[in-house]
């Protein structure tokens, strides 16, 4: 099943049929249920999908952050060709914040209130750089604020995560991440909790920075504006599974799945008709402890069993487009493809975000 | 009394109507005091700094701006869970900026709230019924019917099962809960609803139900809406009129129209070039990159406050503050050198 860049050998990091399920009192959560996908040195992928589509546990097992007694883990995580989801806790602490880096969605409470910004940002950097004075530390903590574009670096480097407005606190958890030039920076909605002229600013930051540093980057949101200003490649995640994968060009301007294509016409937008009712997608997420049958997003799909397929019992494969011009675009549906291309230009391509 | 009233939906008319408005705002401020230190000198937050603004029966009014505008705290002195530190608000032709608790009682059924937050603003320990049916309780309002009839219906109406009026909010989700909240708020029949973001904390799936199911109600119930929100596609979907405000003060008044295509304000254009564009796929040329972070609303800057961001400041920014009044465009704009023509 591996198709072009979707499990890409060599690729900086490769996840391969990644599977991650928590026991709880009412069942057993499957978080993950096979996931499988890669990231190059310089390239951006977006993973898409909204609360409970298991895009954050995805990022926590990358990090190796979850709690082995508690969590089931399967599949393989590689970086740089090793693989962290069999790494013991001491190795992959050698990684973190070091190979990989990882921001997250409010920086108010992923900082430290205690202490100032330039001692969590030295903090991270003699961890992994153990021979170093305090005054190294020191300055490279004031490089890393003037280059994520901190005004006055010596003064802020002393100040408190409160004396900070949320760009900066953001900017501050950026300079955190890169402190150590990490070749992998997992962004887990960056820009989820900041103002639009500032999310700009932070995604433009992250953009040039990736330029600068070669950095492989994945972007974890829900946001479909924030993954087409910066995603390379585009991951739609449903319900633990994956539902869409291709370029940003084939899953935004040409997407396959009706869970994509519910994202994009109920996404209001500045252009077309405001007047226009949005297509909702109905229902809503499900439960991952009790994942519907078959195709999970069948019960909220317009487009269920429509050509007779078998959503309600059989779970969709990913497979890949056979249009030439396509190749990389892999969709997990039931419907034929060229039913879901009618479908997409009569009812999609007018409504929503997708004019 | 018919239960649904259908009015025709108002015609995105002109910038002051010629009837009566239902809700008027001249300049409206809310100060808040803070001490910097434990002996520092005391400062001023001003967190909404003299604002005027018309709503008339079944407008849609939206009030946009980003974090620290003074939007959120607008709308809690409209329904007077703040007290404003200045300025007058006039509801029906009534002056309700200082009225007392009693009196606000009676204009509290025409004058609704919706919350953002669906998980903080229901009581959990109410059943969905006894929340709905507050406001009437409260009012002492028996509907011809009864109470739990008219529960009933409100539930229907907002797209939720009416037999749910005895289970509790934890058993619904996010989606629900807010529309329970939105049941709640036409539970008395209002004339005006003020909603606070109330799609913001919603999956994006939910969100368009929400939005949609607010459009309905608005057509079907003639309601007038003061609809706050930062999300500018959102708005842009549900208002008739929006004023676009930054720090504490309305920088733009205008249609639907002006704003998103020929925006007056440089700050209006700036945020609707932020906003991306999901049919442009990578960074956008021709996007206006604001510098730095919003000033301090303590000590906004002398004269026009968005001078410090804006690429066209001059002198004489520094010195007079620009007052609202109608530009190029044909919008109100607090500008002293206006954007002409189309955005892009």
């Amino acid at each position: 099943m591996a198709e072009g860049k979707h499990a890409a050998p060599g690729a900086y990091l490769q996840v391969e049929d990644l599977k991650v399920q928590f026991s709880t009192e009412d069942g057993v959560v499957r978080a993950v249920d096979g996931l499988t996908f890669s990231v190059e040195r310089g390239q951006t992928l977006g993973i898409v999908g909204e609360s409970g589509s298991g895009k954050s546990v995805t990022s926590l097992a990358i990090m190796g952050l979850h709690n082995r007694k508690r969590t089931a883990i399967a599949g393989k995580v590689l970086v740089d060709g090793r693989d962290v989801a069999a790494m013991p806790d001491d190795q992959i602490r050698r990684l973190r914040g070091q190979q990989i880096a990882m921001i997250f969605q409010d920086p108010l409470t992923a900082l430290h209130p205690y202490y100032t910004i330039g001692r969590q940002i030295i903090e991270a950097y003699k961890i992994h750089h153990r021979g170093a004075s305090k005054a190294e530390g020191r300055k490279r903590a004031i490089e890393m604020l003037d280059r994520v574009g901190i005004p006055r670096p010596d003064k802020r480097v002393d100040q408190y995560p409160h004396e900070f407005s949320g760009g900066m606190r953001q900017r501050a958890m950026i300079a955190m991440a890169l402190v150590n030039d990490p070749e992998l920076l997992i962004a887990d909605e960056p820009t989820t909790a900041l103002d639009v002229t500032v999310q700009a600013q932070i995604l433009d930051l992250i953009n040039d920075l990736q330029r600068e540093f070669n950095t492989a980057v994945i972007i974890i949101t829900h946001d479909l504006g924030v993954v087409s200003q910066v995603a390379d490649d585009v991951l739609v995640m449903y319900a633990g599974r994956m539902a869409e994968y291709g370029t940003a060009q084939q899953v935004l301007r040409e997407p396959q799945h009706p869970y994509t294509w519910g994202l994009l016409s109920s996404v209001p937008s500045l252009h077309g008709d405001a007047d226009e009712d949005l297509l909702p997608i109905k229902g809503n997420p499900p439960s991952l402890i009790n994942v519907p049958p078959g195709c999970a997003f069948h019960p909220r799909c317009r487009y269920a069993m429509l050509d007779g397929g078998p959503c309600d019992i059989e779970i969709p494969q990913l497979l890949p487009l056979t249009t030439p011009g396509d190749s990389g675009h892999l969709v997990a549906c039931h419907l034929s493809e060229r039913h879901r291309r009618d479908v997409y230009a009569q009812d999609i391509a007018q409504v929503g975000v997708a004019q | 009394m018919s239960d649904l009233v259908t009015v025709p939906q108002q015609a995105a008319g002109p910038e002051r109507t010629s009837s009566a408005p239902l809700l008027q705002v001249e300049g409206l401020t809310k100060h808040f005091p803070v001490r910097s230190g434990l002996f520092g000198a005391r400062q001023l937050v001003r967190a909404v700094d003299g604002i005027d603004f018309d709503v008339a029966p079944g407008e849609t009014l939206g009030l946009v701006g980003e974090s620290g505008c003074g939007k959120t705290t607008t709308g809690r002195m409209l329904v007077r869970l703040l007290e404003p530190t200045a300025g007058k608000i006039t509801f029906e032709g009534r002056d309700i900026t200082h009225a007392s608790v009693t009196s606000l009682r009676a204009m509290r059924q025409d004058l609704q709230i919706i919350f953002q937050d669906p998980y903080s603003s229901l009581n959990p320990r109410h059943t969905v019924g006894k929340i709905v049916a507050m406001p009437m309780t409260v009012n002492g309002i028996n509907p011809p019917g009864g109470v739990i009839k008219r529960v009933q219906e409100l539930l229907e109406i907002v797209g939720l099962n009416p037999e749910h009026y005895n289970r509790y909010p934890h058993e619904f989700s996010g989606g629900q809960r807010q529309r329970i909240g939105i049941a709640r708020a036409l539970a008395v029949r209002p004339k005006l609803i003020v909603a606070d973001e109330p799609v913001s904390a919603l999956d994006v799936s939910i969100q368009a139900q929400v939005i949609n199911l607010l459009r309905d109600l608005q057509r079907e119930f003639g309601l007038a809406f003061v609809f706050i929100a930062h999300d500018l596609a959102v708005v842009r979907h549900f208002c008739q009129r929006i004023a676009v405000m930054y720090l504490g003060k309305i920088v733009e008044m205008g249609s639907r129209e002006q704003i998103y295509d020929r925006p007056s304000h440089p700050y209006t254009r700036a945020l609707l070039s932020a906003v991306p564009d999901v049919t442009k796929l990578g960074a956008a040329t021709g996007r206006i990159r604001l510098e730095g972070d919003v000033p301090t609303p303590i000590s906004p800057p002398s004269g026009c406050r968005f001078r410090t961001r804006c690429w066209k400041a001059q002198e004489k920014c520094a010195q007079e503050e620009p007052l609202l009044q109608i530009s190029p465009n044909g919008s109100r704009s607090a500008c002293h050198f206006p954007e002409v023509g189309a955005l892009r």
